[in-house]
This record gives structure tokens, C-alpha cells and sequence, in this order.
């Protein structure tokens, strides 16, 4: 009779049970796949879509979203919780779905020289306090900045050490020590960023090695003399040294598969010059080769006055200024460059005379 | 780049905007092309308050077209240091666009484009709202976001955008927003809820729902997806953030966790076990003999 009744209370307290997690249990086919993390879930259960259609959208989609939502809340609440500061809160785990960053992770920076030194000897970083304890003045005082614990400016005796020149200035000594160091401490910063980016050092030769083969003090020599004002056009050579050899100017060709925008803009403007019909002419060359021309006759007429007499004379100034007039005639026609033209031409034409004025 | 920072302030702002390990909430930005609808403008202000405070609106109309030039966009996202774009436009051929995209490294990533078939806003719906930055839960339902490669595109954009910041922690009594995609017959319904956590029997509280926000149905037009590597390469992971991998520790199929003890090599005669008197060397031969057999049964017993 005792084991009937254990039974039947046993059975009522199942049934009790089951009806209480009747509220929150949800029958799906599949289950659900939950990201918690993101607060998220995933149904994949399939709605067969004439059921779908037949009823009223909205009430559907409401007892759908219930349902999932239900299933949600009861993952949710399976996590561990806690209480902070009257109100309990759960515990999420990190989330689960691959998303893409926002931007690309940053590169990891190269150790500095202290810091690749700190690794080698283990030195660890020791957190210090901003306060420090000041006994003379009897309270808290920063550790460096306005009114720190010990300032060195503040100090108005300064005892001379036996070994020092009594007639030096010891408070500019300190203040002079303290720009040093300074300056040494911003040229280590500045050296540390450079590393960093590897770039922007100086090339081989130019700081100063111990060993340093020919040809780098060669090199470091053709920089030097090259690195001033003039790029080295007047620098005095010393007497044993031979001219460099290799300074020629390098031809520069652009790349074969580079700037595309750059490379179109070139073709379509030398399709227009193609298209116009002006002739194209190049400014300087026309000039230069003017230049080069009116030269060759000077030198031609000199040497035909050096062979025959001084008859010659009276007509170079009217060779040139036919050559002038020629020349402006030419460059008149093309008009392209019009004004410029005939400015490079009055240019070229009067180079004897006098040194181009416009250009 | 810019100048060097002259201020902690401006050092600082920029240190927040600079690429770094675990990165800030997603911002989004929500703007207007060349001609919108009374709906796209109503719309684009819902969900600017739903994804209120990490979204800007723009007031302006913006005349570019996402889909041909996203120059515009880049440069925008570039000043606003935004990751994720919301574009509404309407015209005769596409009415009540919006186009959901993400960035990666200032270029976009993912573009795609929703029409909004059937649109009801915050304002008709009157109920009580959910609280602003309130952390909504996700919910997707329907196969097809698993199946279709558009979608799953969707779902994850979907849940970028409207996720919200990740947090180790949250308050079982807020948990009061959800929202609730459904992928059914070519179309995605996006419904808004508030969830009211009813008493039930047990610890885990009963729902009852209550649309609040804007309901949305969609349907989808075009996609401009990335490609599969540079899909990848936004994935990437720096090394710092994966999970340190503890040595030694192994886990079997039940969930046991097993490490290995690693010991010296033991000098065995020097082992400390019961001490057996009758065991110990003696002297002469003859009498360990006879403790032996007085030992023996000693040793029995004790075995027993």
C-alpha cells in the first residue's frame, strides 16, 4: 500500500513538472543552432509554404518568432549568472560566428632598442605610483611634472665639488646637462622610428663605419661634394682626384603596367595632337636647336674670317638676323605655342646679344 | 598621412580611429540618394533609431549610384570612420530601395540590395518601445539562409549591422528587443518584438511578444558580393586574440579532461611502502629462512 501511494506521488510530481516546463518547452524538428554571444539563433526548419500562404501573415510570423524566441531565452538562461549590484545578470561566452574586421589587424611593430635589450636581460616593466610620499613637505606629491618630489630647477644652493673650476657656473651646468640629455633622449626616439620604417636611413657610406672600404668613401665623398647649393657644378676638385666616372644621367622609363589613369590621359592626349591639325612642335628643342645651329655658323664664320679677310664680317650680324627672321617666320606659323613661340624665337635670335629675357 | 597629432586629445582620436586587435562597435551610416520616397525616408529613420547610438544620419540626398561608383561611399566612410552604409533611393525602375552594405579597410566589401514590398513604421505601430542601445537578440528562421549563397551573405551582413556592441556580460531583466527575420516564398520579413518575460513553473520565464518596430517585407534585387579572397582576408585574425592553447590538456569523447604528470625516474629501492620487519636483510641465512615462513603467514593476512 506504502510502495502504491510512493508511486502515485512520484507520478503526480512528473506530471507536475512536465505541465510546469509545458510553458517553456517549444517542439521543433530541428533544432535550433544558437550563437549566444550574439544573442543569436538560427532555424532551419523548414515551412511549407501553402501553410504559409493561407494564413494571416503577421499572426504566423508572430507565433514562429514566440517560439524561437523561447528557445532562445532558454539557451540564454542556462548560462552561468551572477549578481551585480542588485540585478542578475548572465554571462555570455564569446561569440561564434565569423565576421568580417572592420579594418585590416595592425601590424606589429618592431621592438625598440631598449625594449629588445629589456627581453634579452628580462627586465620587466614595473608599474609605478604617480604619488610619492614627500617628507619635507609632508604630503602627496607627483613623481614628475608641476610641483614634483624633487625638482632640480627649484634648488637655490648649489654646493661646488672640490674637483670642479670655482668660477664655473654650476646652475648653467644643470641646465645646459638637462638639454643634453634631451636632445639625446628625442635623437634615440627619432632613431627608434626609423628603424621602424627602414627607410629613411642614410645609405651605405654616408654614416661613418669603422671600417669603410674605397668604395664607400667614394661614394660618401661624390654625396658630400654633390650636396650643395649648385649640386656641386662649382666644388674644386682636389688635386690627385679623378673625375667621377658613372654621373651620367640615368634614362628613366616609366613602368610598363603602372599608373592606368596616367597612361590613358598620355595616349588620349596624344591622339588629340594626332587629331589637330597643327603641327606639334617642342619648344625647347626648336630653341636649342636654333641655339646649336646659330653656334655652328659663329664658329664657321670664324674660322672664314680667320682664312679670308675681314669682308666676311659685315655680313654675319645680317646672317644672323636673316636666321632671326627665318626663325620667328617658322615658329609664326605654328601658333600653337604662338606667343611663346615667337618670344623663343626673339629668345634664340638675341642669345648673342644678350641673355633671353622671358623664357 | 595626416599630421602628426599635437594634442592628447587629437592623439587620442586618432588612436581610436587606427587599425587595432579587438576593434570598436561597427558604425553605421544612413543616407539618401538622388530621389527618395515618403517610405525610404520613413524607413531609413527607423532604422536609425534602432541602430541609434552607433549610426549617423545624414540629412542631404546623396545623387550616386552604389552599385556603379562607390567612390563617394569610401570617401564618406573614410571621414565618418564608418564600417557599415544604408542607402535609400526610389526610382520608376527599383521603388523603395535600400541597399544594406560593409566595408573593409575603407573599401566596400559587400553590397546588397532589398525592396521594401510592405513597410509599417515605428510611428504606426503604438505600443510602448524598447529602451535606445538596448542590445537586440537575432533570430533567423527559414532554410533558405542556409541554403542560398545570397542569403547567407545577407544573414551575416544582417547580423552585423544590427548586432550591436559585443559584451561579456548581460542583464537577464533587459533582454527585451528582438528581431525576427524570416526567409519565405523569395521573400525576407523582417518583424521588430518586445519580449515580456512572463512567470512560468521554473527559473526560464514563458515569452509573450508584442510587435513594436518597424516591420519590413523585403525582397531582394541586386548583390555585390567580395570575392572569396578578399571575403578571407577580412576574416583574418591577428595571432594575439586566438585563444592561448594550454598545453598537456586533452579532453576524451565523454568530456573528461585528462594532463599528463610527467615524473623523474624513481630510485626504486628507495620507494617508501609498508614496512615488512620480516623483509629486512638479515645476517645469517638460516634465520630469514624461518622468519620468512613466520613471516608468510603474516604477509596473508594482511594481503587478504
Amino acid at each position: 500500500m506504502a510502495a502504491c501511494s510512493v508511486e502515485q506521488l512520484l507520478a503526480k510530481a512528473e506530471a507536475e513538472e512536465a505541465e510546469k516546463l509545458n510553458s517553456i518547452t517549444v517542439k521543433k524538428e530541428l533544432d535550433l543552432e544558437f550563437d549566444i554571444g550574439n544573442l543569436l539563433a538560427f532555424d532551419k526548419n523548414r515551412v511549407e509554404v501553402a501553410v504559409f500562404r493561407q494564413q494571416k501573415k503577421d499572426e504566423f510570423l508572430l507565433a514562429l518568432a514566440r517560439d524561437n524566441t523561447q528557445l532562445l531565452i532558454n539557451e540564454i538562461w542556462k548560462q552561468p549568472t551572477e549578481r551585480v549590484e542588485e540585478a542578475i545578470v548572465a554571462k555570455l561566452p564569446d561569440p561564434v560566428t565569423p565576421l568580417p574586421r572592420e579594418k585590416p589587424p595592425p601590424k606589429a611593430k618592431p621592438p625598440t632598442k631598449w625594449e629588445q635589450f629589456a627581453k634579452l636581460k628580462g627586465i620587466q616593466k614595473k608599474k609605478k605610483t604617480n604619488l610619492v610620499w614627500d617628507e619635507t613637505a609632508k604630503e602627496w606629491r607627483r613623481r614628475w611634472g608641476y610641483k614634483r618630489v624633487n625638482d632640480g630647477t627649484k634648488e637655490w644652493l648649489i654646493e661646488v665639488p672640490e674637483t670642479a673650476d670655482p668660477n664655473e657656473d654650476q646652475f648653467a651646468k644643470r641646465v645646459k646637462a638637462k638639454k643634453e640629455r634631451v636632445a639625446k633622449n628625442e635623437f634615440n626616439r627619432l632613431k627608434n622610428i626609423a628603424r621602424a620604417q627602414k627607410g629613411k636611413a642614410p645609405g651605405l657610406g654616408l654614416t661613418p663605419k669603422a671600417q669603410q672600404s674605397k668604395d664607400e668613401l667614394a661614394r660618401a665623398v661624390s654625396v658630400a661634394k654633390s650636396s650643395t647649393a649648385s649640386v656641386g657644378r662649382f666644388q674644386d676638385r682636389l688635386p690627385k682626384e679623378k673625375p667621377p666616372k658613372n654621373t651620367g644621367k640615368k634614362r628613366k622609363f616609366e613602368p610598363l603596367i603602372g599608373n592606368f589613369s596616367n597612361e590613358k590621359q598620355k595616349q588620349l592626349e596624344l591622339l588629340q595632337v594626332m587629331d589637330s591639325k597643327k603641327p606639334k612642335m617642342d619648344i625647347t628643342k626648336a630653341v636649342n636647336k636654333q641655339m646649336r645651329e646659330e653656334d655652328r655658323e659663329e664658329a664657321a664664320a670664324k674660322y672664314k674670317k680667320g682664312a679670308g679677310k675681314r669682308g666676311r664680317k659685315g655680313n654675319m650680324p645680317g646672317k644672323g638676323k636673316g636666321k632671326g627672321g627665318k626663325g620667328k617666320g617658322g615658329k609664326g606659323r605654328a601658333g600653337g605655342g604662338g606667343g611663346k613661340g615667337r618670344a623663343g624665337g626673339g629668345g634664340g635670335g638675341g642669345k648673342k646679344r644678350s641673355k633671353p629675357g622671358k623664357k | 598621412p595626416s599630421q602628426k597629432p599635437k594634442t592628447k586629445r587629437s592623439k587620442r582620436f586618432l588612436e581610436s580611429r587606427a587599425p587595432k586587435l579587438t576593434e570598436n562597435v561597427k558604425t553605421a551610416m544612413i543616407m539618401k540618394g538622388g530621389n527618395t520616397s515618403q517610405t525610404v525616408t520613413q524607413a531609413l529613420k527607423d532604422i536609425y533609431s534602432l541602430k541609434k547610438p552607433n549610426a549617423v544620419l545624414y540629412k542631404k540626398k546623396n545623387i550616386t549610384r552604389p552599385f556603379e561608383d562607390s567612390t563617394s561611399l569610401e570617401f564618406f566612410s573614410k571621414k565618418s570612420d564608418c564600417s557599415l552604409f544604408l542607402f535609400g533611393s526610389h526610382n520608376k525602375k527599383r521603388p523603395n530601395n535600400l541597399i544594406f552594405g560593409r566595408l573593409f579597410d575603407f573599401h566596400v566589401l559587400d553590397m546588397i540590395e532589398l525592396g521594401i514590398e510592405k513597410y509599417v513604421s515605428l510611428s504606426e505601430i503604438k505600443t510602448s518601445k524598447c529602451p535606445e542601445g538596448t542590445k537586440p537578440m537575432l533570430v533567423f528562421a527559414g532554410e533558405a539562409f542556409d541554403v542560398d549563397n545570397d542569403l547567407k551573405r545577407l544573414k551575416s551582413l544582417l547580423l552585423d549591422f544590427f548586432r550591436g556592441p559585443t559584451v561579456p556580460a548581460v542583464r537577464l531583466a533587459g533582454l527585451e528587443h528582438i528581431l525576427h527575420f524570416t526567409a519565405l516564398d523569395g521573400k525576407i520579413y523582417m518583424r521588430s518584438y518586445r519580449c515580456l518575460l512572463k512567470k512560468s513553473g521554473c527559473r526560464t520565464p514563458r515569452i509573450e511578444l508584442e510587435e513594436i518596430g518597424p516591420s519590413f517585407d523585403f525582397v531582394m534585387r541586386r548583390t555585390h558580393l567580395a570575392s572569396d579572397d578578399l571575403y578571407k582576408l577580412a576574416h583574418r585574425q591577428p595571432k594575439a586574440l586566438k585563444p592561448k592553447k594550454k598545453k598537456n590538456i586533452s579532453h576524451d569523447a565523454f568530456g573528461t579532461k585528462f594532463g599528463r604528470v610527467h615524473m623523474q625516474k624513481q630510485d626504486l629501492s628507495k620507494l617508501q611502502t609498508r614496512k615488512m620487519k620480516g623483509l629486512r636483510k638479515r645476517k645469517g641465512g638460516v634465520d630469514s629462512t624461518e622468519d620468512e615462513a613466520a613471516a608468510a603467514p603474516k604477509q596473508v593476512k594482511v594481503e587478504s
